[in-house]
């Protein structure tokens, strides 16, 4: 009796934890699809492209068949994809941070409250309206200045600063807004200059956020497609990592062992810096929706 | 007080110049070529005033790819919401391992649109197919990417399988941000667990709703990435008496367009894209902002 009675209170628990068992397994079959049949040959995955491979050590054939690829160099698409990706970050947490604290600061101000509301405003814009002539005021703007910007890491992390400033800002400008003035105000008595009171007392106190700006930027810049197609060209000296496994696709067509293998060597960095990171990622992107 | 303006204008002006140059410049060239015959390649460029929107009520590929946007954007809310909020509710009961759920169901989102979509190509093609032939499954047999009455609803469960995970970080906040003692006051009062979510939960969410359809919305009205190499248009179908491509989402219609030197058409409908996302963000917030309980 006792016995019936406590499985009668814990069966909708078991019912839960069974379908969410079921349920993530659904989530993870895609990923457990790419891995086995990266580690099959071609003629496997013609055969039956469910089965466990015959031979793991396919999987390094596999991969090494693509570092060795003439149409595709994974190792420096992945490299420049680190370099834009960093680089654009660093450029548009300093800048859009400093903008953000100016406008805050003065945030009575007309000229504050426009400059603010065209940032926000400019969110709704989608790509596809500004993405051709972007490319063509690129080149007047490089040939103007003397200084390339179509296929070059300056270009592309030049655009990303424009398109990443203005959620930037919105986000800095939301949480600068709940730092205390009186911080700043005892600093300038203290004799501090104007730049170095954000320098050194604001800048700091912005790590938490930083983390978040980071990351919403970071999951974006890293897995953009159109913006380096277009700016650094589909077969450039400068390519990311997206651009690089559609290349290979497109060379590779319906050669799933190779593609496949392609698409698990982009997707393994970012599951292992997601390991590390877990913890922030999901803060910013909360964070990052909410705000 | 003068060494705080020199400030300003310093700590303003690389973000400014940039976003001048980055966003406005190009933004107003659109809007500039849309009214022009621009293709992209000469360097005469004629104004033409509203010709190429007017030509776009009769260009049958683009009402079709409008039409299939829609329909695609609704069938994603509906679905992206059903499912992350069935899965916001599981990792906050009382389920074990539920912070590895949460951290694997969020894994998707991570993955971008480029890669996944090859991925689901290839459980498309491939591996549901190879199922179908296995067990002699005849619907099964032949892809679903390959036939025009399904391919829509393969990119709409790819794209609820990338975005939930995100969603449901939202609602997971929405829900942890409410009080305990309100649903144990309900229960105590002998609410049962579907009466405490109709009669709290989702009123209490009403933010984090109106944050989750702004982003499905606007997310699935820009999708280029996953169409691109999940289908790439594909297959052909009919529609207004010419083939035009099924699942030719609107913003590969217009790359597309401009691909095919077609310019000022293209930035055309680049325009109505942005003159729809407007609309709707404006709708959206609003009409929710209406719905949300005082607190």
């Amino acid at each position: 009796m006792k016995n019936t009675m406590s499985f009668k209170r814990r069966a909708p628990m078991l019912i839960l934890e069974a379908f969410t068992i079921l349920l993530f397994i659904l989530f993870m079959i895609p990923f457990a699809m790419v891995v086995l049949n990266s580690a099959k040959t071609s003629r496997e995955i013609i055969i039956n492209a469910v089965a466990l491979p015959e031979n793991w050590g396919q999987l390094g054939n596999n991969i090494s068949r693509i570092f060795n690829n003439p149409t595709v160099d994974y190792l420096s698409a992945f490299g420049d994809s680190v370099i834009i990706t960093v680089l654009s970050l660093l450029v548009i947490i300093t800048f859009s941070s400093m903008a953000a604290w100016v406008l805050v600061r003065n945030e009575k101000k007309t000229w504050s409250i426009i400059i603010f509301m065209v940032f926000v405003a400019a969110m709704v814009i989608p790509f596809q309206v500004l993405m051709y002539p972007l490319v063509r005021w690129l080149r007047i703007l490089g040939n103007v200045l003397n200084l390339r910007l179509l296929g070059t890491v300056r270009g592309i992390v030049f655009a990303y600063l424009g398109f990443g400033s203005s959620l930037s800002i919105f986000v800095f400008h939301g949480f600068i807004k709940n730092i205390p003035y009186e911080l700043e105000e005892a600093a300038t008595i203290d004799g501090c200059s104007y730049p170095r009171i954000f320098f050194e007392i604001v800048f700091p106190l912005l790590k938490p956020i930083i983390v978040t700006v980071m990351i919403l930027n970071g999951i974006w810049i890293w897995n953009d497609y159109l913006l380096p197609y277009l700016v650094l060209g589909s077969n450039g000296a400068v390519q990311t990592l997206p651009v690089a496994v559609t290349a290979f696709a497109g060379a590779y067509l319906k050669q799933w062992d190779l593609i496949l293998t392609s698409t698990l060597l982009a997707i393994v960095p970012i599951i292992i810096l997601y390991l590390f990171a877990q913890r922030y990622i999901i803060k910013g992107m909360v964070e990052g929706a909410i705000k | 007080m003068k060494q705080r303006s020199v400030v300003n204008i310093l700590f303003l002006a690389p973000v400014v110049f940039t976003f001048i140059m980055i966003i406005i410049v190009p933004f107003s060239l659109g809007i500039y070529y849309s009214l022009t015959d621009w293709n992209g390649v000469s360097p005469n460029i004629h104004f033409v005033g509203f010709k190429n929107f007017s030509k776009l009520f009769n260009t049958p590929d683009f009402i079709h790819s409008f039409l299939i946007t829609v329909g695609y954007t609704i069938i994603n809310v509906i679905l992206v919401n059903i499912v992350s909020f069935t899965l916001s509710l599981i990792v906050t009961s009382k389920v074990k391992f539920r912070n590895f759920y949460r951290a694997g169901f969020f894994v998707p989102y991570l993955i971008g649109g480029i890669v996944l979509g090859y991925i689901w190509q290839f459980i498309m093609n491939n591996i549901l197919v190879s199922l179908g032939t296995t067990y002699g499954i005849e619907m099964l047999q032949s892809s679903f990417l390959s036939r025009p009455e399904t391919v829509i609803w393969v990119m709409s469960v790819v794209n609820t399988w990338q975005f939930s995970g995100y969603i449901m970080l939202i609602y997971v906040a929405a829900i942890q941000s409410i009080p305990k003692s309100l649903m144990e006051a309900a229960s105590v009062d002998g609410a049962g667990f579907v009466r405490n979510v109709f009669n709290i939960l989702i009123p209490m969410m009403a933010n984090a709703f109106t944050i989750s359809l702004f982003l499905t919305l606007t997310n699935s009205f820009k999708q280029f990435d996953m169409n691109l190499t999940l289908t790439n248009g594909g297959p052909a179908t009919r529609f207004m008496g010419v083939p035009v491509k099924a699942s030719q989402l609107l913003a590969m219609n217009i790359f597309d367009t401009a691909t095919a030197n077609k310019m000022a058409e293209a930035q055309a409908k680049a325009v109505v894209l942005f003159v729809v996302l407007v609309v709707v963000s404006l709708i959206q917030v609003s009409n929710n902002k209406k719905k949300e309980v005082e607190m």
